[in-house]
């Protein structure tokens, strides 16, 4: 028997020979062109990488991963406006799109005949240069578009569906937010049992006195590779309200990044852990302000058991043209075992010098005198432990827009192994 | 209301506890029968709320030595959560704040745990809602305090209601009151002592503890023990609280001694 030893500089190479496509329009040859030439001369980060110092990613490269089938489960029934995407390509006999005036949503082939400006939205984020987003850029199959003209009500579900066995898919998403428009987007990744690795990127551009609220869950099988990317830019008087929910993984890493191109914007971010075993559950997040008036408000909680291991990264940069800024961010991690972990690093970069910054970390156990007064008033020490589990969860999920989502994670914190 | 020939409810036998290494009850003895009332004063590290604590079953005391029957069970066979299904049930000196429990929630689960253990009907939200509302004139306790998270901001008197409106709702056999006027202002503690009062019949009993002989003027007890280092020194009637108030309790001491 032979132990190959995972080869770091191989691997990109060889994942990107996997993932390669022919696109036919000029504009997507060149984007991807670009993407795979940047990515010739990097390799796949390890611990000496600020970025990576926490998050192994051993497990991924002792890994092979080839094209997935693309085969969707017998048991996916389509839902009144839900979109499914298996291994990130459109199956448009599983979905069935919302039809509103002021919305379009669709595969990438759709937008591209429809929204011809497509060409100035996707791939058009910062951050493009980050290797796992470059990765996707240049070999994703297909998109889920979203294009938003008007007040929407009702919520567009983007179901993305991995089919394992040892396959990479790369979902794309791209969600434009016109002018004075109101929406609400679900994207949730689910996957078969097995491994895969899942490696998305969704783009969500903020026009000027938009509003968008977006709900990212994470629930794919506990041997899933999971790098996400979520990038927005929001412009002046714009609002992004954001929940990011992890619960499914071997491995889950989310980069979650907003940039601010207007004053006066308005930004939430809702981050929610629920991981047992030897989950990790990682999230990057990066909110670079640059003009004055700013808002924004960060919550990541993280609940943690067995083996798992949480990490929180979270960067708010406040230059000098970002005065007036009034800007939180807490992390706040309960630890139920004795050997879960975590590592949190809040970051705040202030030069401006008339602003209102917050930032904290907190880690703790379940309290004994907490579980004790529960206790005394007839409480099983199981439901007590589920009850404080989930008054430390709730803050995050309870103002979520969607209330059947909401239920779910209610009932996900509920049934959480403790 | 003594009545020699009530059931004993509380048999306490040459108790000793410890708590973090150190040892606090040194061989405690006390009766209580149904219907009774009493109270126990004693200076402050008396160990007047470690007995509250032992007798609820809080893990960080260790029982050492002694005997505790309930109801003529053995007290310590069961755990915390199983004595207040029992029908004991400890009035927290404070009453700690869980954020993100709502409080109506908390008191729903609780009482329908208690109605479980007594072969009882469980009731649903909205019956439970009823049934709320009208306990709550017991404490004169704004309801708005019911969709609030448990004792959270409250002010210290409406945590003590909030305990006491959890009493209304339990009905225990045993209520032990640990320093429930500690912190009240004299409105707050008429409050307290007359829901106390509504709620004391010929079937249950209550253990009050305190510092202070004021509550005594409001919730009468029939009998009246003095603590030290771990022990009851002293008992009598409710004039022994008036005896302490004039004399202090240096004098107890000195008596005891």
């Amino acid at each position: 028997m032979t132990i190959t030893i995972p080869n770091r500089d191989n691997y990109l190479a060889k994942l990107l020979t996997t993932v390669s496509k022919q696109a036919t329009a000029d504009w997507l040859i060149a984007l991807r062109n670009q993407s795979t030439a940047f990515l010739q001369e990097e390799t796949i980060p390890n611990a000496k990488d600020e970025e990576w110092r926490f998050t192994s990613l051993k497990g991924l490269l002792a890994q092979d991963f080839a094209l997935p089938s693309g085969k969707a489960p017998a048991d996916l029934q389509p839902v009144p406006g839900r979109l499914v995407f298996v291994d990130g390509v459109y199956a448009p006999q599983l979905s069935q799109p919302a039809k509103s005036a002021g919305l379009f949503v669709g595969d990438l082939s759709a937008a591209i005949e429809q929204k011809p400006t497509i060409t100035e939205y996707l791939g058009k984020q910062p951050g493009g240069e980050e290797i796992f987003t470059a990765l996707n850029t240049s070999g994703f199959n297909d998109a889920a578009v979203i294009w938003v003209e008007g007040d929407i009500a009702e919520p567009v579900h983007l179901l993305f569906f991995g089919t394992g066995a040892s396959s990479i898919n790369q979902p794309r998403v791209l969600v434009v937010a016109a002018k004075n428009s109101r929406s609400t987007i679900i994207e949730e990744y689910v996957s078969s049992n097995g491994i895969q690795f899942t490696n998305s990127v969704t783009e969500i551009s903020v026009a000027p006195n938009a509003c968008v609220n977006h709900i990212r869950l994470q629930e794919e099988s506990p041997e899933a590779f999971h790098i996400g990317k979520t990038a927005i830019s929001q412009a002046q008087d714009s609002q992004y309200h954001g929940y990011a929910i992890n619960l499914g993984g071997k491995l889950a890493r989310h980069h979650w990044e907003m940039y601010q191109t207007g004053k006066q914007t308005d930004t939430t971010l809702n981050g929610l852990d629920l991981i047992a075993g030897e989950q990790v559950a990682d999230t990057h997040s990066k909110i670079a302000l640059n003009h004055p008036h700013g808002q924004t408000n960060q919550l990541h909680k993280s609940v943690v058991t067995g083996k798992a291991h949480a990490i929180f990264s979270g960067k708010v940069l406040v230059p000098q043209g970002a005065q007036q800024t009034n800007a939180a961010q807490l992390s706040r991690t309960l630890l139920l075992s004795p050997k879960a972990r975590v590592d949190t690093k809040p970051q705040l970069e202030i030069t401006a010098d008339d602003v209102k910054c917050s930032h904290g970390a907190t880690v703790s156990q379940l309290s004994d005198d907490e579980l004790f007064y529960l206790q005394s008033r007839g409480l099983g020490i199981d439901i007590s432990r589920t009850l404080l589990v989930n008054a430390f969860a709730i803050e995050v999920i309870e103002n979520l827009p969607v209330l059947a989502i909401r239920d779910r994670l209610i009932s996900a914190v509920r049934n959480f192994q403790l | 209301m003594i009545n020699a020939n009530s059931p004993i409810i509380l048999s306490i036998k040459n108790l000793t506890a410890e708590v973090a290494g150190t040892q606090i009850l040194n061989g405690l003895n006390l009766e209580i029968k149904a219907g009774e009332i009493h109270a126990i004063m004693g200076p402050n590290g008396s160990g007047k709320s470690t007995l509250s604590k032992v007798l609820a079953g809080h893990p960080a005391y260790t029982v050492t030595g002694g005997e505790v029957t309930f109801q003529g069970q053995n007290l310590f066979d069961l755990e915390p959560e199983e004595r207040a299904r029992s029908g004991v049930f400890l009035a927290f000196q404070y009453p700690l704040e869980i954020p993100g429990v709502s409080n109506l929630d908390f008191l729903r689960v609780a009482y329908n745990s208690r109605q479980k253990h007594q072969g009882k009907e469980e009731l649903d939200a909205f019956d439970f809602d009823e049934l709320v509302q009208e306990r709550l004139d017991i404490v004169k306790m704004n309801p708005a305090f019911l969709s609030r998270s448990v004792n959270e901001g409250f002010s210290g008197g409406e945590k003590k209601r909030n305990e006491i409106l959890q009493m209304a709702l339990l009905e225990p056999t045993l209520a032990i009151l640990d320093e429930t006027d500690s912190g009240l202002d004299i409105d707050a503690l008429k409050i307290v002592a007359n829901g106390v009062n509504q709620l004391a019949n010929a079937h249950n009993c209550m253990l009050v503890i305190t510092h202070y002989q004021r509550l005594l003027e409001y919730i009468v007890p029939d009998f009246v023990h003095v603590m030290a280092h771990g022990q009851i020194i002293t008992s009598g009637g409710k004039e022994l609280a008036l005896e302490l108030e004039a004399k202090g309790y240096d004098w107890i001491e000195t008596a005891a001694a």
